[in-house]
């Protein structure tokens, strides 16, 4: 139903068409494209057989092509229903017709097995009921054909099932998917039909039955895969950094960590595995001081630096991959040579006494662009203007600078295609030699697999177990994760 | 930034507020013909006022102490803080400036740096209040600072009371004259003007110097500017977030506290119930066109008093409404704001087409385009 000229899709209704590629392949512009937000240089795009020309997002909505964004557009103070009516309400004497609009959206619900509470507000919501909200409006404007792009990028393993099953009824149903994603293992168990995109074109389609995920990604890399695997251990005796009994608790008692404790030696990687929420947002943040523990003691060497403030806690050598690098690692418009400054605005060569070193901020900047291979025209440009592998390889390449003796790095590739994750697999690998005392945590099990000396598994605040790395598989880990399988 | 200088950047920024001033003259001059008032003769006297050197000496002393004002808006601006309170700050620094400064008798340059410390530090603290507020208790700076300014005006009548003594030849009441060694004399500047410019224009020009070093070159500066473009980000990079906003209160009440001193020390010599009000607002709408940077607000402040003192011959004429030149100044923001949001998000995405088309030309291109997600 859809096509491109140098990119070539052939979409069947009902089914679950997937598109895969690495970071700036091109789904996110085929996607624009597709929903009307570009337009194309060449090439057309036909529905139902019909050749249609999309100047806008309200023409694809008018053919019956909608679009569930990677970042959800919903106002947190208004109800899921008023939430999904916005912009085209029913109306009854000029005002929103409340009766009419329960009615369509409980019939969609019905229909299609997206169960959700019309009155709720959607602040209290969750990510996975969030992402069905986002679905039902684009229902509710009689899309036809639905592009999602990264869906799963937000959720946690579960909700990832729920969406499946949702897009098995929405299939079932007679509506079609696209499913953008670079998650070939999800991809495999949805999709019924795989295109490959490889700088701007399409490579391959292939059918999820006769491939597995390192045939596909090898396809979008166009050469042998790289693995994280670590050879020879580098462990030393001496403890780095040490956390013991940290326990924090929500405001109303609920305890979002509880008796946490750890070492992480010299030369060490230590693991941790879990679903995310499990507390390790928290954990990071109070090893960073961005969030006080009630009990419990973080050290680092012999120091106790439990009531260090964050600055003091970077100026001792610990660097930081913040899991959300919009939120926590970057500032947007600001020019990138800036960016190598921020958690570092006190250490050479960023200044000089209480001056910014704008010298050496930019050489050590452009030196980085250049290590990490962090794809720019210049380094004046906004952090905003990159792409996300390479505003994560910027990131990594500064917290790397200056010989931190601790690195906390959450989901370190997460969003890098597999060339850039290779690479900063390396780095990592390197500073462990030297020395370095890593905390990872991945939700990538293949990387925590390869890269930690031991993994120790989170759920609901607790380490409910040690894994061996050399001795486990992706399955194993990944069932102790929810609970079950290995003992607590 | 070398990038600053690129022509192309530079037409991009003035865009904006050049977009602005046509479209509030087109505005203006529909509300003039509605009105049925007389279009052409207005626009022209209004532009005659630009050629006499009176009306320029006024211009640029009204323009000195708005640029403080405004200076004083836009640190708060910068770090996301809205400093409504910059109007209360400066009176109760210059009543308290006018008061201590007619209590002491010094020598002259200490004289002077009394009352203007004596200012600053009264503007600062009650700034201070509203920061405190903020970050031990979560009140919106807006909120506190909109109460302490009633509050602010309120504690002046009282205290005026107090310490006044009428003003000569009317029923005006005021604080005593400030003795010589406390005045500061004016420049003649401009050739032909029976008008002297404040002497205090020096302070504002070291000012705006002060403002854009301590921004773009110190490590404070960096660490405001982080705050102000994203919280989150700034606290993990490890700025104290709260301490930050108590410095920059103190520091945005503390150039309140400088609003007032070109007046006080160089014209009225006294704190009188005549002395201006309201240059707090004003400064907000000034920080607002000149986009926070020192010289941006330094013209944002010169169109401001122009337009101010263009309002005085329209006043005199019969069958002109001096009116006009607030809705002109009005519009002016208004469509500066539309317009600079505008420019902002065209500049984001141009740059993003930019780095994409320059990957593009790169040799290797294993990331041909700059959207991935």
């Amino acid at each position: 139903m859809v096509a491109n000229s140098d990119v070539n899709i052939a979409v069947t209704r009902g089914h679950v068409h997937a598109i895969v590629g690495e970071n700036g392949a091109g789904k996110s512009t085929l996607m624009k494209i597709l929903y009307g937000m570009q337009r194309p240089d060449e090439g057309s795009i036909a529905v139902n057989g019909k050749t249609v020309t999309f100047s806008s997002p309200s023409d694809a909505i008018e053919a019956g092509v909608g679009m569930v964004h990677q970042h959800f557009m919903l106002a947190d103070n208004l109800t899921v229903l008023e939430n999904i009516v916005l912009g085209s309400e029913p109306r009854k004497g000029g005002l929103l017709h409340h009766a009419e609009a329960r009615r369509r959206i409980e019939e969609i619900g019905a229909s299609y097995g997206l169960d959700v509470e019309p009155d709720q507000l959607v602040e209290e919501l969750g990510v996975g009921d969030r992402q069905r909200i986002e679905i039902i409006k684009v229902l509710y404007r009689g899309a036809k054909i639905l592009i999602l792009d990264e869906p799963t990028a937000v959720l946690v393993p579960q909700e990832v099932d729920e969406l499946f099953d949702n897009l098995r009824e929405l299939k079932a149903e007679g509506l079609t998917v696209i499913f953008i994603s670079h998650k070939l293992d999800e991809v495999l168990r949805v999709a019924d039909e795989i295109t490959v995109i490889r700088r701007g074109s399409t490579v391959a389609t292939v059918d999820p039955a006769e491939t597995n995920a390192r045939a596909l990604a090898e396809l979008m890399v166009g050469s042998e895969l790289p693995s994280p695997e670590t050879r020879e251990s580098t462990v030393t005796d001496q403890a780095m950094l040490t956390v013991s009994d940290l326990t924090l608790r929500t405001s109303d008692g609920r305890a979002l960590l509880e008796d946490v404790g750890f070492t992480i030696h010299k030369g060490e990687v230590l693991g941790i595995a879990g679903v995310e929420g499990n507390g390790q947002g928290e954990l990071v943040e109070a090893i960073m001081g961005m969030r006080r523990a009630e009990v419990g003691e973080v050290r680092l060497g012999d120091e106790d630096i439990s009531g260090w403030p964050t600055r003091r806690r970077r100026e001792a050598g610990v660097a930081y991959i913040p899991e959300d690098r919009h939120r926590h690692g970057l500032l947007l418009e600001a020019p990138l040579w800036e960016n190598r400054i921020l958690g570092h605005q006190t250490q050479e060569p960023n200044v000089s006494g209480p001056w910014i070193d704008r010298k050496g901020a930019r050489k050590d900047t452009q030196r980085i662009v250049e290590q990490y291979d962090v794809r720019t025209p210049s380094i004046d440009v906004f952090a905003s203007a990159l792409s996300g592998g390479n505003q994560q390889k910027l990131i990594v390449g500064r917290e790397m600078s200056g010989t931190p003796v601790v690195l906390i790095a959450a989901h370190p590739t997460r969003g890098v295609d597999v060339g850039a994750q290779a690479a900063i697999w390396d780095h990592i690998r390197t500073a462990r030699r030297e020395g370095l005392a890593v905390l990872l945590i991945s939700a990538d099990l293949d990387e925590l697999i390869g890269l930690s000396d031991t993994i120790k598994v989170i759920l609901r605040g607790r380490f409910v177990a040690d894994v061996d790395p050399s001795h486990v598989t992706p399955e194993e880990l990944g069932s102790a994760m929810t609970g079950a399988g290995a003992s607590a | 930034m070398n990038s600053r200088l690129d022509p192309r950047r530079i037409l991009v920024t003035l865009a904006a507020p050049l977009m602005a001033i046509v479209f509030a003259f087109i505005i203006t001059s529909l509300v003039l013909f509605a009105a049925d008032d007389p279009i052409v003769d207005t626009w022209t006297t209004i532009l005659d006022v630009g050629s006499q050197p009176r009306s320029i000496s006024l211009i640029v002393n009204s323009a000195t102490v708005f640029y403080f004002s405004a200076l004083a808006v836009a640190i708060g601006f910068r770090m996301n803080l809205f400093n409504i309170g910059v109007d209360g700050q400066y009176r109760l620094g210059v009543f308290t400036g006018a008061v201590v400064g007619s209590a002491v008798s010094l020598p002259k340059p200490l004289h002077i740096l009394v009352i203007v410390l004596t200012s600053m530090i009264v503007s600062a603290l009650w700034a201070g209040i509203a920061g405190i507020l903020k970050v031990t208790r979560g009140v919106s700076e807006v909120i506190s600072t909109i109460m302490l300014n009633a509050i602010a005006t309120g504690l002046i009548a009282y205290l005026l009371r107090k310490v006044a003594v009428p003003v000569a030849g009317s029923n005006n009441i005021g604080t005593e004259l400030l003795p010589g060694s406390a005045r500061i004399g004016g420049l003649g500047l401009i050739p032909d003007s029976p008008v002297k410019i404040y002497g205090f224009i020096v302070v504002a020009a070291l000012a705006g110097i002060g403002y854009s070093v301590l921004l773009s070159r110190t490590r404070f500066g960096f660490d405001l500017r982080a705050t102000g473009r994203s919280e989150s980000a700034a606290v993990a990079s490890g700025v104290n977030v709260k301490r930050m906003i108590v410095i920059s209160m103190l520091l945005s009440g503390a150039t309140a506290g400088l609003v007032g001193m070109p007046v006080l020390l160089g014209e009225a010599y006294s704190y009188s119930l005549a002395f201006p009000a309201g240059l707090g607002f004003t400064g907000i709408a000034i920080a607002l066109l000149g986009r926070n940077h020192p010289v941006g607000i330094a013209i944002g402040a010169l169109l401001w008093a122009y337009l101010d003192v263009s309002g005085n011959p329209l006043q005199i004429l019969v069958g002109f409404s001096s009116e006009i030149v607030t809705i002109m100044q009005g519009v002016i923001v208004l469509s500066v704001v539309v317009a600079y949001e505008l420019v902002r998000r065209f500049r984001i995405s141009q740059e993003q087409r930019r780095v994409a088309r320059a990957l593009e030309a790169q040799p290797a291109p294993r990331e041909p385009q700059g959207v991935g997600a």
